[in-house]
């Protein structure tokens, strides 16, 4: 008898551990009878885990962080013993933005600092001109893509709240919103970026890993209570996601893993568009421009499934940073227990796992040290905390 | 403010069967303040406009995650939003997530004041669903029909059976293979497609 569990996705690449895991048979293997259950919306995978209707989901990695919070909405204590993926995102400009940014641009496009200072430049010039705010989408209060557009544009000088409009948009209307002018540019998981260059309407002008080195960015979530009443149920599913993070990995297994997401009942989209992700292979420019990263997206590599409390805790830094919630010591410590290397590690059989690098590695600022969160927020002048 | 007279609300839905289900109910109800957005295109921008008390939306919606954005410390948002739900509400919400739809309450209506909206908004999308899982039981059943009428021709053709024989075939052979009748004349009507 097969133990039963429904699990909530939201359809994007990132999702890809979790999807192989059931349709390539990891988790039958570990003698689990897992439900997909594709949503529609972060807010509906966050209520359906919170309330039971899920035992688990593929969750972005501040929601976890703030349901453990009680931010935005009803607190309930998750744990993320799984990272289904390191970076992923990539920040996607009009064509008539990109040109303003390339026309005031010192530097190489490829050097967040430049674009930053350079989308400053367009701001200011926008401003003196009376022309409408720059619109900037991206997926949810708390998303991993709020964060990164800001920390990126205010590097720059760019005041996110005050200089710019950021708005939320479900993944798949930004190609839409994007193309009809509603937004200028959005910062979104695979595959909407790519699809937005396909159809020639966007450039991509970031990689996240441009901007941070490593970022988590989707979790396997499950509620705290649930994961100490089914240690073993969740210590087979870490295993599944995990094997399947290792079959992708494999480049003998890319073609066969981006077959089987394309499915309509998984991602609905092309099977080549989710290869690229998975490769870091980008067409990053309507005229046919590619580019290659070996950090584009990580799904298990360089230990990217073991989860990183030094994550959670620069995570928990943006919310403070930009007036999501205060800084308190209390809730720095319940946000890094979200994420829990320990479970990663039992289930696994590697006791004391050496973590791997936990450097954030962003590109303006000092180093991240979780041990000291205000010391780190000052060195930024830009944001809603103050010391 | 207004909400003390009749709550202004809004149905974001991109249903208008569903919409004017609710609708309906809220007006027979004496809520007289509803107005309902179908198009999702600057779907902040017409909700700031309308300034609201209460927005109900269906869970089918990804825009849903639009609304989360009032949540957040912004100079458009005008008036707080809060959850009606709170700690205490764990049923309430249990109830609206099965029925497929989710509340937004602006600060300052009373608790009490929205208990009755939100229980009228579970019974219709509840009713609506119900209605739902009725049409497309009955359209099944019609695709049924047409297919046991095709494989009863075939037969009719092939064996030179009349139509109750070629019926009683049909129900013989289901029984026999544990099966519905009606799968049995789709394997007829794909066995004749590929025999043709």
């Amino acid at each position: 008898m097969k133990t039963p569990l429904h699990i909530g996705f939201i359809p994007l690449v990132d999702a890809a551990a979790l999807i192989i895991a059931v349709d390539k048979g990891f988790t039958a293997a570990e003698g689990l009878d897992v439900t997909l259950v594709r949503e529609v919306s972060w807010s509906n995978v966050r209520d359906k885990l919170n309330i039971g209707l899920f035992d688990a989901a593929h969750l972005l990695a501040p929601v976890a962080i703030a349901s453990s919070l009680g931010l935005g909405h009803v607190k309930v204590p998750i744990a993320a013993p799984f990272n289904l993926g390191l970076n992923g995102n990539a920040i996607t400009v009009s064509p008539a933005l990109h040109a303003a940014i390339m026309s005031e641009i010192e530097g190489d496009a490829v050097d967040p600092m430049a674009t930053a200072l350079a989308l400053a430049r367009v701001v200011a010039a926008r401003r003196k001109s009376g022309a409408e705010p720059l619109t900037f989408g991206m997926t949810f209060p708390f998303s991993t893509h709020n964060y990164q557009l800001r920390f990126w544009m205010a590097a720059g000088g760019v005041d996110p709240d005050e200089d710019v409009r950021l708005v939320v948009l479900p993944p798949p209307y930004m190609v839409d919103s994007l193309a009809n002018g509603h937004v200028d540019a959005f910062c979104v998981g695979a595959p909407w970026n790519s699809v937005a260059v396909d159809l020639g309407v966007g450039h991509i002008l970031h990689f996240v890993s441009d901007i941070l080195v490593r970022a988590a960015e989707k979790v396997l979530a499950v509620r705290q209570k649930w994961s100490e009443k089914n240690p073993e149920v969740l210590a087979a599913l870490i295993r599944a996601a995990a094997h399947a993070a290792e079959y992708i990995e494999d480049p003998g297994n890319r073609a066969e893993a981006a077959h089987v997401l394309a499915r309509p009942e998984r991602l609905g989209v092309g099977a080549e568009v989710i290869q690229r992700t998975l490769d870091g292979r980008l067409k990053v420019s309507p005229d046919g421009a590619r580019r290659e990263s070996s950090r584009y997206l990580l799904v298990g590599r360089e230990g990217a499934g073991r989860p990183d409390p030094a994550q959670a805790a620069w995570l928990y830094a943006q919310m403070v940073r930009w007036g999501q919630t205060e800084m308190r010591p209390d809730a720095l410590r319940t946000a890094m227990a979200v994420f829990r290397p320990d479970l990663y590690d039992d289930a696994m059989g590697r006791p004391g796992a050496t973590s791997a690098s936990s450097a954030i590695g962003a590109f303006a600022g000092p180093a991240f040290d979780p041990g000291d969160i205000a010391g780190h927020l000052s060195a930024f002048t830009i944001g809603h905390w103050k010391p | 403010m207004s909400a003390e007279s009749s709550p202004k609300i809004v149905i974001v839905d991109e249903s208008p069967i569903r919409a004017a289900i609710l609708e309906e109910g809220l007006r027979e109800a004496g809520f007289t303040g509803v107005v309902h957005i179908s198009e999702m295109q600057s779907l902040l921008a017409r909700i700031y406009a309308l300034d609201p008390d209460v927005i109900l939306i269906d869970l089918e919606n990804p825009s849903r995650d639009v609304l989360e954005q009032m949540f957040q410390v912004s100079r458009a948002v005008r008036r707080p939003i809060a959850m009606f739900v709170d700690q205490s509400d764990a049923a309430s919400i249990q109830a609206s997530v099965d029925a497929g739809v989710s509340a937004y309450i602006v600060d300052g209506l009373k608790k009490e004041r929205i208990k009755p909206i939100l229980d009228l908004c579970i019974s219709r999308f509840n009713a609506f669903s119900k209605l739902q899982d009725e049409l497309d039981r009955t359209k099944s059943a019609l695709e049924e029909r047409k297919v046991i009428d095709r494989a009863k021709g075939i037969l009719m053709k092939v064996k030179g059976l009349t139509e109750d024989e070629a019926y009683v075939l049909m129900r013989s052979t289901a029984m026999r293979e544990k099966k519905k009748i009606g799968e049995i004349a789709q394997s007829i009507l794909t066995a004749s497609e590929l025999l043709k």
